[in-house]
């Protein structure tokens, strides 16, 4: 029975009016900002764009393509983290907070993996290879651990009101990440120097592209690509599907939910294992905190994309990285906020916050069953 | 006299489907008005229309001629309409009385300074909310009130969680008292003793009682009139005679007589 | 009803549990020893030159182990077995297997370099897995260890309860005696009877070996001599009246409040900063405790609130305040934090509170980041500082004593008199109009709407009061540091508050209380050191734990609710009576219906 209540005829209250006011602010903030950029673009001193920040210098075409580009690959890489939190919330209804440490687990197996192939030589003499080794051995890592965390952490807990796996999942992410520290050590784990042939840049339509961009985007859209195929195209991806429906009848129909929902939570591992080492090829420090901020802006980016919806994933990852990379520069410099590397992050929270503030049960809003309880 | 509810061409879809379709219903004051239909009929739908968990289509629905679509549930309540739930909803670690306290939250006034400061009004009102939450566990003899007052509802066994259901309805002071399925589950002994109360319910309380109910016996036994819905559509109505003979009310109950199947 | 076999044959051994059971430990112990516990904490000694923290740390394990491979789930209509040589087996087996996961580490250390990556691969560890005395005797010993601790956790249920009783008993005392060493210690000198501590404690810290065993057999006479009293003394206690139960409890926690008021005076410095520490995050607690524990909205952004506190007392009372720096007095502040967290509670809740229940949590999360991010950043520095804070904040002057972060103590008074503000606020509020209403929608929220209850705004209210509470909490460590960092308010803040809440059991305030005070005080806060400082470098793993496992086993807390278990209580009694054939629930009242 759902339970969509339609805010046509109520009668406001000042929480309702509060949050009109709020929206509005927001959307003109943002609008100003845009257009004072604008502004600048076309002439440098322009009044309006004056209006705010003296000392607007505008971007160049090259910098704004290469906001872009670190955007778009940033952003495949939370797609490929969202799909596992999609998957998950899609078939259990939880949102498993530790999946951005299965991430990070990823990422530091790469960097186990990768030092020491690159001590046996082999890492500089075939960098291909070593890259599909580590890329395997981090989805072996991150899948077990995405599935010892189903096995020992929630399945006992899948009946219970859906805060308490949740409580569960922050405990399990802060104990990961600090069984990390304590294994591996403080301090950030740097991936060995990557070939000159790889980094050096590249022109595409236009674009310079450093060549592990263009490397990452191309990874995460052969992942999601193989991803979709498994959902759509086979039978455990229909069993997937049936499970998110109705496990009892699911069930009933002969098919094995544990096992369908321990493969959810492996094919989430796999690819916040493939993002993992993506990462680590992107910014080659890794630490044990690598999976917290990451891990946060995938759940954004799902709900942007719409809870279960695993396209909407990828395609909210990848809007949440541009927004990420393009909104400090395009909205908050012209607003004069000084300082606007810095809030990045708080950029993508706010985003998170944003969409919320609009559509209070994510994008696309999912079902909710009667006895469902909040 | 004029209506208490009345609702006009309610209208209900979820996705595509229509759980009701063009309901037109009135109830009277002081009537016991029964709603029956096989499974899926859209009744508890039609109960959620009422208090508002659910919006309608199209549609509208009036208390005392003012209508009340689009409004909270808590506004709803407010007005006066009382409900139970057909999957028993208690607040299971709160203590019985606390159970029938919380309910006259719309009643009441205190606000959390009279809490802190110990007034002489928020210590009145405190008695009153404890007095009347009595009074109404008290309806079910001593089932719910001495030792019991002060243990979880979860403790409670199935049919002393209905009986409480009932009694938290009460405790909002409603007008119109929404039942769904008061005796499911009960044994004949039980519910045969409910349906008394829910016959005291109007004479002593003075509440109008539209309900939800598959126990025929309890249906003939009550109301004033029978109202049969089946995929979401109203086809029959009136005294539990009448409609017990209809043909089509038997085809909905896939051919059996009314009778047997209390 | 149940059956008491006599006990079963040796061999008539359950061997995938053991094999379970066995290597789960096993493989915890290697963990263990890899996270270094074994290397890092050995400094600490429990019992000094016998027996160190990180001894300690891998040999608790295997005990366990073997009183939990033993156990079984008494169900009625289920023949249980008497326990005898057979469960000592079992214990002894498991505890085996599980020492044979560092003797396997034994041969893994020597015959393999892990060190890189593995920090903790040394052959430091080697040494000390060993004993000094070579690979084969490590091997060996740890077998033999790990019999010994597994034989010791299943003997615990095969030798009579009283004797299980007293060896526990002398376990724990042992243990606390030696952890709460500086307390202890501490407080005698207070009350200058330190010879008693000279004598029981070894000169560089920890129980020497004389002192532990007198001290176990100390215990073990008055746990023995004592059996049953326990008991009697509670049964004593619930048959009292309900006029003599409340003198009874208003005299305990008269003298509670009392010790709580004069024990400082007689506490040294590191003790009050301690119990200042623990004040703080009490008060913390509690305030979440409204959110979480009552209305059931899980805010995992409650550290901004804490920070909301902090930052405006140093902005209004610092004169190194950069933006405008008015030097009020701390009353004044107080009332402006108040109105203050109380506005940013409703801007930040109002747009939260319509969601579901998940996604609060992550974007209340995200609002504490962001908050955090917005102190730290170049752009609000001219305001709060940025990275450099606020510093210079004066003490708080009450006239006839000064409260500064250099006298712990008084610090402590101040914390105390808040956070006796925080209890009347949730012991009132809880049996009000306004905590019922909390309580409804934790319990169902759909179904409090259709009672009755406006629930946004109800929720609001939490909101506001646990951001108020939070918020003085802010204001009295900002006072007691004396400067103010964006890097004191991180999100962990949020989450070591929610696994004491948790631990101490949601919506209990007792609970809650004492929650703070054990975990904040053993373990220590996110910065502050607890008693047992070695911990640091692992609190935050064991913080971690104890959530997944109170989530998983005891997800009502760990200190009972005192109203909630007597009830239980009753309701055992009568199940039992029930099972028996004796009362049915409705026919009694049937019965006492037409009595009456």
């Amino acid at each position: 029975m759902t339970a969509v209540r339609v805010s046509a005829a109520r009668r406001v209250s000042w929480v309702d009016r509060f949050l009109t006011v709020l929206r509005v602010t927001l959307i003109a903030l943002i609008a100003a900002g845009l257009v004072a950029f604008v502004a600048q673009q076309i002439s440098v001193d322009n009044a309006f764009a004056r209006w705010r920040n003296p000392d607007a210098t505008g971007l160049t075409a090259p910098q704004l393509k290469g906001l872009i580009v670190t955007g778009v690959a940033q952003g495949s890489m939370y797609g490929l983290i969202a799909l596992g939190y999609s998957m998950v919330y899609g078939v259990l209804g939880f949102i498993n907070f530790a999946h951005g440490e299965v991430f990070m687990l990823g990422a530091m197996s790469g960097f186990v993996a990768s030092t020491k192939l690159s001590n046996a030589g082999y890492w500089e003499s075939n960098f291909i290879g070593s890259f599909v080794i580590i890329v395997i051995i981090a989805i072996l890592v991150s899948t077990t651990a995405a599935v010892l965390m189903e096995r020992v952490a929630y399945r006992p807990l899948r009946d219970s009101p859906r805060l308490i796996p949740l409580i569960t999942s922050i405990g399990v992410s802060f104990f990961i990440q600090n069984a990390v520290l304590g294994l591996l050590g403080p301090g950030s784990h740097s991936y060995p120097q990557l070939p000159v042939w790889l980094s050096k840049n590249r022109s595409i339509l236009t674009f310079d592209v450093p060549g592990t961009k263009i490397m990452v985007m191309l990874v995460a859209a052969v992942s999601m690509a193989v991803l979709w195929w498994v959902v759509e195209r086979t039978k455990t991806g229909k069993a997937m599907r049936a499970v998110a429906e109705d496990k009892e009848i699911a069930a009933l129909m002969g098919i094995n939910v544990d096992r369908t929902i321990v493969l959810t939570f492996a094919i989430g591992g796999a690819m916040a294992g493939i993002a993992g080492i993506l990462w680590g090829i992107s910014f080659r420090g890794v630490t044990h905190l690598t999976g917290f901020l990451p891990g946060i802006k995938a759940f954004t980016a799902a709900v942007v994309g719409g809870v279960g919806n695993l396209g909407g994933a990828m395609a909210g990852g990848v809007s949440l990285g541009a927004a990420e990379s393009l909104g400090p520069q395009l909205v908050l410099e012209p607003l004069g906020v000084s300082g606007v590397s810095q809030l990045r992050d708080a950029v993508a929270f706010t985003a998170l916050v944003v969409v919320l503030l609009f559509k209070p049960s994510g994008l696309f809003g999912e079902r909710l069953s009667e006895d469902e309880r909040a | 006299m004029s209506p208490v509810l009345s609702i006009h061409d309610l209208t209900i879809t979820f996705g595509g489907l229509d759980a009701l379709s063009e309901l037109n219903f009135e109830v009277n004051e002081g009537e016991i008005v029964s709603v029956i239909g096989p499974n899926g009929a859209g009744k508890t739908t039609f109960f959620n229309a009422i208090t508002n968990l659910v919006t309608p289509t199209s549609g509208d629905i009036r208390l005392d001629g003012e209508s009340i679509v689009g409004l909270e549930p808590y506004q709803v309540t407010e007005l006066g309409i009382g409900r139970t739930f057909q999957n028993v909803r208690l607040f299971p670690n709160m203590t019985i009385l606390e159970n029938v306290m919380v309910a006259q939250h719309c009643r009441t006034h205190q606000h959390a300074l009279g809490a802190l400061l110990q007034t002489k009004a928020f210590r009145q009102e405190e008695k009153e909310i404890r007095e009347r939450g009595i009074e109404v566990l008290s309806f079910f003899g001593s089932r719910l009130t001495g030792y019991r007052l002060d243990q979880p509802a979860f403790m409670l066994s199935y049919a002393n969680r209905r009986r409480l259901e009932i009694a938290r309805a009460m405790a909002t002071q409603p007008r119109l008292v929404l039942l769904d399925e008061p005796v499911a589950g009960m044994n004949p002994k039980e519910s045969s003793e409910l349906t008394t109360l829910i016959g005291r319910l109007r004479s002593e309380w003075g509440f109008t009682i539209v309900m939800i109910e598959h126990d025929m016996g309890v249906v003939r036994d009550v109301s004033d009139r029978v109202v049969v819905l089946d995929h979401g559509v109203t086809i029959a109505q009136g005294s539990y005679d009448e409609v017990s003979n209809d043909p089509q009310v038997i085809e909905a109950y896939l051919g059996r007589p009314a009778e047997e199947a209390s | 009803m149940t059956d008491i076999a006599s006990p079963r044959s040796l061999l008539n051994q359950d061997w995938r549990r053991i094999a379970k059971i066995g290597s789960v430990t096993g493989l915890s112990l290697i963990f263990f020893a890899l996270i270094g516990m074994l290397v890092q904490l050995d400094t600490r000694h429990i019992i000094r030159q016998y027996l160190s923290l990180g001894y300690l740390t891998v040999i608790w394990l295997p005990v366990m182990a073997g009183l939990v491979v033993v156990k079984e789930a008494e169900l009625e209509g289920v023949t249980v077995h008497r326990k005898g040589p057979r469960e000592l087996l079992t214990g002894a087996l498991t505890g085996v297997l599980a020492g044979a996961g560092l003797s396997v580490l034994v041969v893994l250390v020597d015959n393999f370099d892990l060190r890189e990556p593995l920090v903790n691969w040394s052959p430091q560890l080697l040494d000390q897995l060993t004993f000094g005395n070579g690979v084969g005797f490590g091997i060996v010993i740890w077998l033999v260890i790990g019999a010994g601790l597994g034989l010791l956790g299943s003997s615990l249920t095969v030798v009579p309860p009283l004797a299980s009783r007293a060896v526990k008993a002398a376990l724990l005392t042992l243990i606390l005696v030696s952890i709460l060493e500086t307390a202890i210690t501490d407080l005698f000198q207070g009350f200058s009877l330190s010879f008693i501590t000279d004598a029981v404690y070894a000169k560089r810290g920890a129980l020497t070996l004389t002192s532990s065993i007198i001290l176990a057999a100390v215990v073990i006479a008055i746990s023995v001599g004592l059996s049953g009293r326990g008991s009697q003394l509670r049964d004593s206690y619930d048959s009292l009246a309900a006029p003599q139960r409340r003198t009874t409890n208003i005299s305990l926690s008269t003298a509670g409040i009392v010790a709580l008021l004069v024990l400082p005076l007689f506490l040294g410095k590191i003790m009050n900063e301690l119990l200042a520490n623990v004040g703080l995050f009490v008060l913390l607690a509690l305030g979440l405790n409204i959110v979480v524990g009552l209305a059931g909205i899980l805010d995992l952004g409650y550290v901004a609130f804490f920070a909301v506190g902090g930052y405006t007392t140093a902005v209004l009372t610092s004169p190194n305040s950069p933006w405008i720096a008015p030097q009020l007095h701390f009353g004044i502040v107080i009332l402006i934090v108040i109105v203050v967290a109380g506005i940013i509670g409703l801007a930040v809740g109002a747009p939260v509170i319509r969601m579901r229940g998940d996604y609060l949590a992550i974007v209340t999360l995200g609002f504490g980041e962001i908050i955090r991010l917005l102190f730290l950043s170049d752009w609000l520095s001219p305001y709060f500082g940025g990275a450099q804070g606020i510093t210079n904040i004066p003490p708080v002057d009450l006239g006839f004593a000064e409260v500064k972060g250099s006298d712990p103590r008084s610090v402590f008074y101040l914390v105390i008199f808040f956070c006796a503000i925080a209890i009347y606020v949730s012991w009132r509020l809880q049996g009000s109009r306004l905590g019922r209403a909390w309580m409804a929608i934790r319990e169902d929220e759909k179904v409090a709407e259709a009672m009755g209850i406006n629930t946004v705004t109800a929720k609001l209210a939490a909101f506001v009061v646990g951001a108020i509470l939070a918020s003085f909490s802010g204001a009295i460590f900002a006072a007691k540091v004396g400067s103010i960092f964006p890097s004191s308010f991180l999100i962990l803040v949020s989450i070591i508050i929610l696994v004491v809440v948790i631990v101490g059991g949601m919506g209990n305030i007792t609970g809650v209380i004492v929650g703070a005070i054990v975990l904040i005080g053993v373990l220590g806060g996110p910065k502050q050191p607890g008693l047992l400082q070695e911990l640091g470098l692992y609190k935050l793993l064991i913080y971690g734990a104890i959530l997944v496992f109170m989530m998983l086993k005891r997800p009502e807390g760990l200190v009972p609710n005192v109203r909630r278990s007597h009830e239980l209580h009753q309701e055992e009694f009568l199940q039992d009576a029930w099972l028996r054939g004796e009362v049915d629930h409705d026919a009694e009242a049937d019965e006492e219906e037409n009595a009456s």
